[in-house]
């Protein structure tokens, strides 16, 4: 009982979902629109959990003086944000849009243009040229990185012509078997689920 | 489904569950739309619809295949193997060991859902090993999930007393503030092994390569092509794309779960023969379009 109800569950919810998705029914519509009211409804209730967690783990950490400063931005940008907009609603030139755009916005693009960095350093450690493999790949790396830029043309016109081609026939035909192997990898994942082969979610089982 | 599960834990479940049936015939009964169109189905959707019943036919007879005693290999996959490896390692240096999903998946994916197969069975040996497991979210249901799964691991194990909630969190639904947070825990907590396992974004490098640079073993894994790239040439193991969909019947040596992995070769080879096929058919008659669907 402990695990045949949430197995029913399971299979029940997968084929109705698959079933709907080939229907244009209105009770099949009105079957995944209320599904995904539901899904919302879980959502909100579980990021109230994980606000919680999140507030009770920070406060732990505080109290036992473990990375006490990054805990307390955190903690104050948690309860900063939601203050600045019930004081000062989200609106054009509002407190809350200030901090948006001239402390979370810049911090984000921080982090994000740690990966120009961070690109340079895994290409130079990716294209050592130890076997010939690894030397097919720096070539066409390097054939790829030049024919990109403005300069390529100058040098050579083939240069765009072969990055192109090695773009659109090589690399599309490698990225499309592995997009092929990703489909069926997910469709069985999905079955396995459905059909109950797979029971991880399931406690005591 | 975990609401549900929650239910049928408490004593007047029948009753609940009744309510909650009830509640959803109602709530789709309101939202039907009176004198729309009955129409049944979406004509376009029909090659799908006729892909999917003969993959669900071949699944079903890989299944049996295997059910029927008959016997197939399963290649080696490194990555896998070393994952016991990735936590003994962790153990050994009495370190921790980080599990991420990565910031593009929720729970509906079938990604994520692969990745907590893979959790599962991480789960199960840092639970032995005594090996603390760290699982940094963006998303609160996969947090919820995830804590489940854990706990499932650390009972399996025989020690469910190591079981840890508080390790499983969930940080930010901001993809950088998520990427900057795993990075500080990764800088801190200095974990032996970090699984990044999921569906990845921008992110994926900008956690790999922090995680290269203190020397821990990394296995990653995602559906994504782009991100694939970033992570062979910064991780000591990738699983790639498919191979992250076979892991958990790889490493659990479930029969039935590997017979569905036999069941996607034979669909590849029956797409290969059909594209085969195809691109005769076009080069004979380029006026024809039934092979497009």
């Amino acid at each position: 009982m402990k695990t045949k109800i949430p197995l029913a569950v399971c299979l029940i919810s997968g084929v109705i979902m698959f079933v709907q998705y080939f229907l244009s029914h209105p009770v099949a519509i009105s079957i995944y629109s209320s599904i995904l009211d539901w899904w919302q409804i879980i959502f909100a209730f579980t990021l109230f959990i994980g606000v919680a967690g999140f507030i009770k783990i920070n406060l732990q950490s505080i109290s036992r003086k473990k990375d006490r400063p990054y805990r307390l931005i955190a903690l104050s940008g948690l309860i900063l944000m939601p203050v600045l907009a019930l004081i000062g609603g989200t609106e054009f030139g509002s407190p809350f849009l200030w901090a948006f755009e001239n402390m979370l916005a810049p911090l984000q693009a921080t982090v994000f243009s740690l990966l120009a960095f961070f690109v340079a350093s895994a290409s130079y450690r990716g294209f050592h040229a130890r076997s010939i493999p690894a030397a097919i790949l720096l070539v066409t790396a390097v054939i790829v990185l030049i024919g990109r830029v403005p300069i390529a043309e100058m040098i050579s016109e083939s240069f765009p012509k072969i990055t192109f081609w090695v773009q659109n026939y090589p690399s599309m035909a490698a990225r499309r078997a592995i997009l092929i192997g990703i489909g069926l990898g997910s469709m069985t994942t999905a079955l396995r689920v459905i059909l109950g082969i797979e029971r991880t979610y399931l406690s005591g089982e | 489904m975990l609401t549900l599960f929650v239910f049928t834990k408490l004593r007047y479940r029948r009753l609940l569950i009744q309510i909650i049936l009830f509640g959803l015939v109602f709530d789709v009964a309101l939202a039907v739309e009176p004198n729309s169109d009955p129409g049944w189905l979406k004509y376009e959707t029909i090659p799908t619809l006729l892909f999917s019943i003969i993959s669900l036919i071949i699944v079903l007879y890989a299944i049996w295949w295997v059910k029927s005693g008959r016997k197939f290999n399963i290649r080696e996959i490194p990555g896998l193997r070393a994952v016991e490896e990735a936590v003994g390692r962790a153990t050994e240096m009495g370190s921790s060991l980080l599990y991420t999903p990565g910031y593009g998946g929720d729970i509906q994916r079938p990604t994520t859902i692969a990745s907590m197969n893979i959790l599962s069975t991480v789960a199960e040996k840092t639970a032995e090993y005594d090996c603390r497991l760290i699982y940094p979210t963006h998303d609160p249901v996969i947090m919820a999930v995830a804590q489940e799964v854990v706990r499932e691991g650390c009972i399996k194990a025989g020690h469910p007393d190591r079981y840890r909630p508080d390790d499983i969190f969930y940080i930010s639904s901001s993809q950088f503030g998520y990427a900057a947070a795993v990075d500080g825990i990764i800088s801190r907590e200095k974990p032996a092994s970090i699984f990044l396992l999921g569906t990845f974004e921008a992110e994926s490098l900008i956690l790999a390569e922090t995680g290269n640079s203190i020397g821990a073993i990394q296995i990653a894994g995602t559906d994504s092509t782009i991100q694939l790239a970033f992570f062979i040439v910064a991780c000591d193991y990738t699983l790639i794309g498919e191979e992250l969909f076979a892991a958990s019947g790889y490493l659990s040596r479930n029969k039935e779960i590997l017979s569905s992995v036999k069941a996607q070769d034979i669909i590849k080879i029956v797409i290969a023969v059909f594209v085969i096929l195809a691109t005769i058919w076009a080069t004979l008659d380029p006026s024809s379009t039934w092979w497009r669907f």
